[in-house]
């Protein structure tokens, strides 16, 4: 029997459903201490003294005069301190880092931090310092909107979102031969791994370890580099262990965020609906520091335009500089925010033309032979329009779409895509390894690819299994310890099946040849020892331009289609959403009900970033940190969900798979936010709250009826009637 | 202090104010109850206290006294709803498994879809979509007859 393309049990199903497996709060250490991180408690300025108002016997303490190395956390520019010298650049910067055995004493402990403040920036629009800048062009955009009928213009905005991975972050040091060892919840092992090395300055030994991780949907990307220097310069200064947990309110505080986004878009289209000229401009809040702002501005950009063909396209992005926690990597990484706003255009389009929306985007979607927007030609791999008819007929749209007509519930549809695995030329650069190699029981496989919840160790243990003809149950996983298993890039980027499934795929073809026709086991017994690692290799035609974002921006992309259906509550405008159909194409689902399952969840996190997941900022700080007033959908707030997997496969992924992870995080808010305009209500931003739906509500009156005042209740009461 | 832990007698010293989630974890070892928010709303904690489901972290240990208190770990590992969630992919990332698996044994035998959603509204999962958890529970209706 074949492992790929059936729901074999997880590797790891047993640990989670007896609650043996451990994360790093359940991981104990003789000797250990806990850590606790002083921040600051100002957006911008100067720390100007720092007094510590309790008896210090006992305690470790740190600052960044501590640091051996440089104090900086790599990653891709070096701005970002791992303790705060002089300047402060946001809310919740860490300055100073105490341990002690006992929590309480160390949560009793009060430090007071002296600053002189400067003048923040909140607004990203407003910020006088540019992170980064792209621009992509193609073709002629003065004549591509002399050809149109009609020009249609909007501006969409996007706004925070936060992981609420339901396990924290956290991390355990260990002191050990003249170095330390972290163990901790951490997407990118090499990452964390890097940075510790850079802020220790060399000369000691350093090894990480990932703890079963519960959640990460990017939010485990870069900052868990931050919380292992910490806990391990404390660990090495108290050479004991020392483990740091944050509580909820720390975690949202401190960590990143989903960018926030505002985009405009200018759009040329004829009387039939054919698209003439794009402009789009796309603005993100990347907060204080560099982190990985500018990747998630490329991400965005490229996807801006949509699964849309357009002979003349410009895309203009920027990432500004704010006195806000940095943004970071989430789930989809911006291609949901200039999705969003496209496809919420498109339907302003469809609306402007009063033509089907449906149409629209027929007329217009990707087919195989045209070019994107960065002048790339899609393959057979394409399948815009086959994702589109499905999500139609399958939701019962046209039909749902009269029935609805007049009432309360609306009906909506959000066509998208999603490119797989690292931008451009960056899967070359990262030049990941993966290993398989013979045991006495069968085939061992090691990859610095994380189990965040997703199933990499299931996915990949399938793709070796058929890759070698041995089966499933006879392939093992590697812990993730990067003392032991080479690179094979981080856990992002919808990249984990595609291309280490691929690097793994091509391991356990030339392992099996080598064991000249004995099974793993058998090998072992009779020659000891039998190790294959193998590089990514790109596809031969890819080909990009770095500077001119020219080229082939993926090696593929995965296609999707969702229709939603929402009632819309008049009284208290609150919207319920009631059903998505989701219509996925991922090349080849390796494993049916895992592939299902990222649908299913991906598509419930884009419902909260929908509705209800609102990030209230007060002076740079996250007012709402805690999950009693930042809430994620329940059982109750999610709706029924039909998902269908398609498999047009991508000739060079393992089996034929594309990237899936981020693909269904990018159509929920779109298509809710239309269904919701199916309604007449001109909604044009998320999360879409009562509040917003409310004023969009009575904006839309005004605009017929234009002496009515949206402010006063008596306009509120004369719009509901 | 004795109560009734995973269904035997146990005796247990503990600060009256110390969270129950913390006792288990720490005074007793059973760290397959895991700390999600610390206020009662995401349900990772929950365990069972005579037999109905209640938040660890809101409970003061002094509240349990005599009382009988089920965890994860007193499913043993082939209790048919750890098998469902196992064959239904109703664990992700696993950090809310245990929360949701007692929670869900909380519902009795065979309970309709509308009885396990709103069971279950106060166990958050960021992974599932709680399709799958759905899926699992209702699955093991049929798993107990065959």
């Amino acid at each position: 029997m074949t492992a790929v393309g059936t729901s074999v049990r997880r590797k790891d199903g047993i640990g989670k459903a007896t609650g043996r497996a451990q994360y790093a709060d359940d991981l104990h250490f003789p000797g250990m201490l806990y850590g606790r991180t002083v921040r600051t408690t100002i957006p911008s300025g100067r720390v100007s003294g720092i007094r510590l108002d309790f008896d210090p016997a006992g305690f470790t303490i740190c600052d960044h005069r501590d640091i051996p190395g440089r104090n900086i956390v790599s990653l891709i520019v070096e701005d970002q301190p791992c303790l705060v010298e002089r300047d402060v650049r946001h809310v919740a910067e860490p300055v100073l880092l105490l341990a002690h055995e006992s929590r309480d004493a160390l949560l009793a402990a009060t430090v007071v931090i002296d600053y002189e403040p400067s003048t923040p920036v909140f607004d990203p629009t407003a910020s006088p310092q540019t992170l980064k800048e792209l621009l992509i062009e193609k073709g002629n955009l003065e004549k591509g909107f002399a050809t149109a009928d009609v020009i249609v213009e909007g501006v969409y905005r996007t706004g925070h979102q936060e992981h609420v991975y339901i396990e924290t972050n956290g991390v355990v040091a260990v002191p050990e031969n003249d170095g330390i060892a972290v163990y901790g919840s951490i997407q990118c092992p090499f990452y964390v791994d890097r940075a510790l090395r850079v802020m220790l300055g060399g000369g000691r030994s350093v090894r990480v370890v990932q703890t079963e991780t519960g959640g990460g949907f990017g939010g485990k990307e870069e900052y868990p580099s931050m919380l292992a220097c910490h806990a391990a310069l404390l660990a090495l200064k108290a050479q004991r262990p020392v483990k740091i947990i944050y509580d909820r309110v720390e975690d949202m505080l401190a960590t990143t965020k989903r960018h926030p986004s505002i985009i405009r878009h200018r759009t040329g289209v004829t009387k039939d609906g054919r698209i003439t000229a794009m402009d789009v401009d796309v603005v993100i809040d990347g907060g204080a520091y560099v982190t990985l702002s500018p990747v998630v501005l490329s991400r965005g950009g490229i996807h801006a335009a949509g699964p849309y063909r357009c002979a003349n396209t410009r895309i203009r992005g920027r990432a500004m500089f704010t006195n806000t926690p940095p943004n970071g990597a989430f789930r989809g990484f911006g291609a949901p925010q200039t999705q969003f706003a496209m496809e919420v255009h498109m339907q302003r389009i469809a609306e402007a033309l009063q033509i089907d929306p449906v149409k629209l985007r027929e007329r217009n979607a990707l087919r195989p032979g045209d070019f994107t927007a960065t002048g790339q030609k899609l393959r057979d791999d394409c399948s815009a329009i086959q994702v589109l008819k499905e999500a139609v007929k399958r939701s019962g749209y046209r039909r749902k779409a009269k029935k609805y007509a007049g009432t309360n519930h609306g009906i909506g549809v959000a066509l998208f895509f999603h490119g797989s695995g690292f931008t451009g030329s960056g899967e070359l650069k990262l030049g990941s390894r993966a290993a398989v190699e013979c045991t006495e029981h069968g085939v061992r496989l090691l990859v610095s690819s994380t189990e965040i919840g997703q199933g990499t160790r299931t996915m990949h243990a399938q793709i070796v299994a058929d890759a070698m003809g041995i089966p499933y149950e006879q392939v093992e996983v590697a812990p993730v310890d990067t003392s032991i298993v080479p690179d094979s890039g981080p856990t992002v980027a919808s990249r984990t099946c595609m291309v280490v499934g691929k690097i793994l795929e091509r391991a356990s073809h030339e392992l099996k040849a080598q064991m000249n026709g004995l099974a793993p086991a058998e090998y072992f017994r009779a020659h000891g020892p039998l190790r294959v690692e193998k590089e990514h290799i790109p596809p031969q035609w890819l080909t990009w331009d770095e500077e001119r974002y020219r080229g082939d921006a993926y090696a593929t992309y995965a296609w999707a289609c969702d229709v939603a259906e929402v009632e819309l509550d008049r009284d208290t405008y609150e919207v319920r959403p009631l059903r998505i159909t989701a219509v996925q194409d991922i090349g080849k689902a390796i494993h049916p009900a895992l592939a299902t399952g990222q649908v299913e969840g991906g598509t419930a996190q884009g419902v909260g970033f929908a509705l209800i997941e609102q990030v209230v900022m007060k002076g740079g700080a996250m007012a709402n940190a805690q999950l009693t007033n930042y809430t994620i959908p329940t059982t109750l707030d999610t709706p029924a969900m039909d998902v269908v997997l398609l498999e047009n496969p991508f000739p060079e992924g393992p089996f034929g798979a594309k990237g899936l992870g981020e693909l269904p995080i990018d159509g929920p808010a779109p298509a809710i936010v239309n269904a919701i305009r199916s309604l007449g209500v001109d909604v044009r931003e998320v999360p879409a709250t009562p509040e917003v739906v409310l004023l969009a509500a009575q904006d839309s009156r005004a605009s017929v009826e234009r002496h009515v005042d949206i402010l006063t209740y008596g306009a509120a009461t004369a719009a509901r009637a | 202090m004795n109560i009734t832990l995973n269904g035997a007698p146990a005796n247990v010293d503990a600060h009256p104010m110390k969270r129950l989630l913390d006792v288990l974890r720490e005074e007793c070892g059973l760290t397959g109850t895991k700390e999600g928010c610390g206020e009662g709303e995401c349900g990772a904690c929950t365990v069972l206290l005579d037999e109905q489901p209640v938040c660890a972290c809101l409970i003061p240990w002094g509240q349990v006294e005599g009382r009988s208190i089920t965890t994860i770990e007193g499913l043993g590992d082939a209790h048919p709803l750890q098998q469902a969630f196992m064959d239904e992919v109703g664990a992700q990332c696993g950090i809310c498994t245990p929360g949701m698996v007692l929670t869900a044994l909380s519902l009795g035998p065979n309970p309709s879809l509308d009885r396990i959603k709103t069971g279950l509204a106060g166990n958050l999962c960021r992974c599932t979509g709680y399709e799958a958890i759905y899926r699992a529970i209702q699955s093991v209706h049929g798993r107990e007859r065959a």
